[in-house]
């Protein structure tokens, strides 16, 4: 068991080489190499590619099957001296019920053997705004509440890896807001920040820097504007029921935001469109002035699977 | 790392868990039977070498101290692997073996306790206090090696509980008593040459010598404690979907 300091977890933050993790014939996670610093970073991916595998192996949870996963330069599986300067948020919700919030943060700072554990439990319910509820058994809690409560039992110790899989499960927009302004705070401050969503939405408001992750590979990796741009700039596929198919064809097909229209065999139309926004806009208008009454508009492959899959053509 | 065995805030949450379950409520009935039966027998007029074979042998030592162990043993860490509440204190730089050995402490006070209260009184309704603390004695010792029998148990197998009773009922309660050569491997045999020895009286026959007896009853808790802290470094999280 090789002991290492809260600093060189800082510094050498988390790191993956060729992480692969298979259980009998299903590959959960096909040979991911990322390594990640200071800040925070959004795991992507949809629901089923492999986050919590990735998350679980990270916070020494999962033996890699093969690969190397580190955690201030030292492996996870089996060394629970990492967990002094790693913080884990599972997505699994979990607590012993019968215990006040209070009870439950002050006894994970007492196992984290901290000086002063009473000041850090103060500190760290503080932190996630939960005094006011810190004196009810946990099983009275929302589900909201709880995530936080547990947010706040894994920065107790204030850790330098941060690890939260699917944190904004079950939270208000108001908790949201503020678990993001959280994370963004544990970031700016250097600490190494990875939490997973299968939403956009999430990543775009808390993090700079993305990992995709679909079927178990690192789809795409890197800022998350270059990301995104990929992801809008995708074509969209609509179809389309009018009053008069060939007529909109003609007519849209003047619209610069629409790349190719094609007519159903079995009435309708399929458009597809370079950029979601300026062609929703523009539709109404068209068919106004056209005087085509649109009687349906369904966008076909909206489906987070169909934009990741993209994702992993393009990268 | 400068820990130490033993973690109060882990016993404490252990033993809070294992009492607000209603199913340490099972333990109540067992006990309460080994009272009633012997105190039914004692008011009948029985003649104490008459009952003391079936009912503090039989049913105290053979049946509800190794069950109560089982219940105790397979709840104070296989409760917490079933609903995931111990991946809280997995997740805490201690070693395993302090986790291990705060479990092992609080499974084998209840057990001793729930158990060695009941066993006190029939042993007094017996014979003697004499007789009453050799079984306690005994008793306490088979907590210890029931215990650590049953924690590890629920780190090796997910059916903790059904092996446990398999182990008690089949090989303990029927083998033993068919091949008398299988009784150096069993735990009820220990305790009860630790408590025929202590407590002096006709009415307790040990089979098993007192030092095959106590060697055989720390290897059987010092093997699984140390399977039991293996088994939990490398426990892994499972059952999730994506």
């Amino acid at each position: 068991m090789s002991a290492i300091s809260a600093t060189a977890v800082q510094q050498q933050g988390v790191s993956l080489q060729g992480v692969s993790k298979w259980y009998g014939n299903v590959v959960a996670v096909n040979d991911i190499t990322m390594s990640l610093g200071p800040g925070v970073t959004g795991l992507l991916g949809p629901n089923g590619a492999g986050k919590t595998t990735v998350l679980h192996m990270m916070a020494g949870f999962l033996a890699p099957s093969r690969g190397e996963v580190l955690v201030g330069g030292a492996p996870a599986w089996r060394n629970p001296s990492v967990y002094s300067g790693l913080g884990l948020v599972s997505e699994r919700e979990a607590v012993h019920g019968f215990l006040t919030g209070w009870e439950f943060v002050l006894a994970s700072a007492k196992l984290h053997r901290l000086a002063d554990p009473a000041a850090a439990a103060r500190r760290a319910i503080d932190l996630v705004e939960m005094a006011e509820a810190q004196h009810r058994r946990l099983d009275t809690y929302s589900k909201g509440m709880r995530q936080r409560i547990r947010v706040a039992t894994a920065l107790v110790h204030y850790p330098s890896v941060l690890l939260l899989d699917e944190p904004f499960n079950g939270m208000d927009p108001r908790q949201r807001m503020h678990m993001m302004d959280l994370l963004h705070e544990m970031g700016a401050q250097g600490r190494t920040v990875l939490f997973s969503s299968h939403i956009l939405e999430e990543v775009e408001q808390v993090s700079g820097t993305v990992q995709v992750i679909v079927a178990g590979r690192l789809a795409a990796s890197g800022d998350y504007r270059t990301i995104r741009r990929l992801m809008t700039h995708r074509p969209h596929v609509f179809t389309i029921r009018s009053s008069d198919d060939r007529g909109l064809a003609v007519a849209l097909m003047r619209e610069s935001s629409v790349a190719g229209v094609e007519l159903d065999a079995t009435g309708g139309l399929t458009v597809r469109a370079g950029d979601y926004g300026t062609f929703t806009r523009a539709l109404p208008k068209v068919a106004l002035s056209e005087r085509i009454r649109v009687q349906r508009l369904l966008p076909t492959d909206e489906s987070l699977e169909s934009v990741f899959s993209y994702l992993v053509g393009a990268s | 790392m400068t820990a130490g065995l033993f973690n109060m805030t882990i016993a404490r949450i252990t033993a809070r868990a294992l009492f607000g379950r209603r199913r340490f409520l099972l333990l109540l009935p067992l006990p309460a039977l080994l009272v009633g039966l012997a105190v039914l027998a004692d008011s009948l007029g029985a003649r104490p070498a008459d009952w003391v074979d079936p009912v503090i042998v039989g049913l105290g030592l053979g049946v509800v101290l190794p069950v109560v162990a089982l219940v105790v043993g397979t709840g104070v860490l296989g409760s917490e692997m079933d609903d995931g509440t111990l991946a809280h204190i997995l997740a805490k730089p201690l070693p395993r073996r302090e986790i291990i050995f705060s479990k092992l402490v609080v499974a084998v006070l209840v057990t001793a306790v729930t158990v060695g209260v009941p066993l006190y009184a029939v042993g007094v309704l017996a014979g003697s206090s004499r007789l009453g603390v050799g079984l306690v004695v005994g008793a306490t010792l088979g907590s210890v090696a029931y215990s650590a029998l049953f924690v590890a148990l629920s780190l090796l197998t997910r059916r903790p509980v059904l092996l446990g009773l398999i182990y008690v009922l089949v090989w303990e309660g029927l083998l033993t008593n068919l091949l008398t050569s299988t009784r150096v491997l069993s735990i009820q045999q220990y305790v009860l040459a630790v408590a025929d020895r202590v407590a002096k009286s006709d009415l307790l026959t040990g089979n098993v010598s007192l030092a095959v007896s106590l060697a055989m009853a720390f290897i059987f808790a010092a093997g699984a404690t140390l399977l039991a802290i293996d088994r939990l470094r490398s426990f892994s999280v499972v059952g999730e979907t994506s």
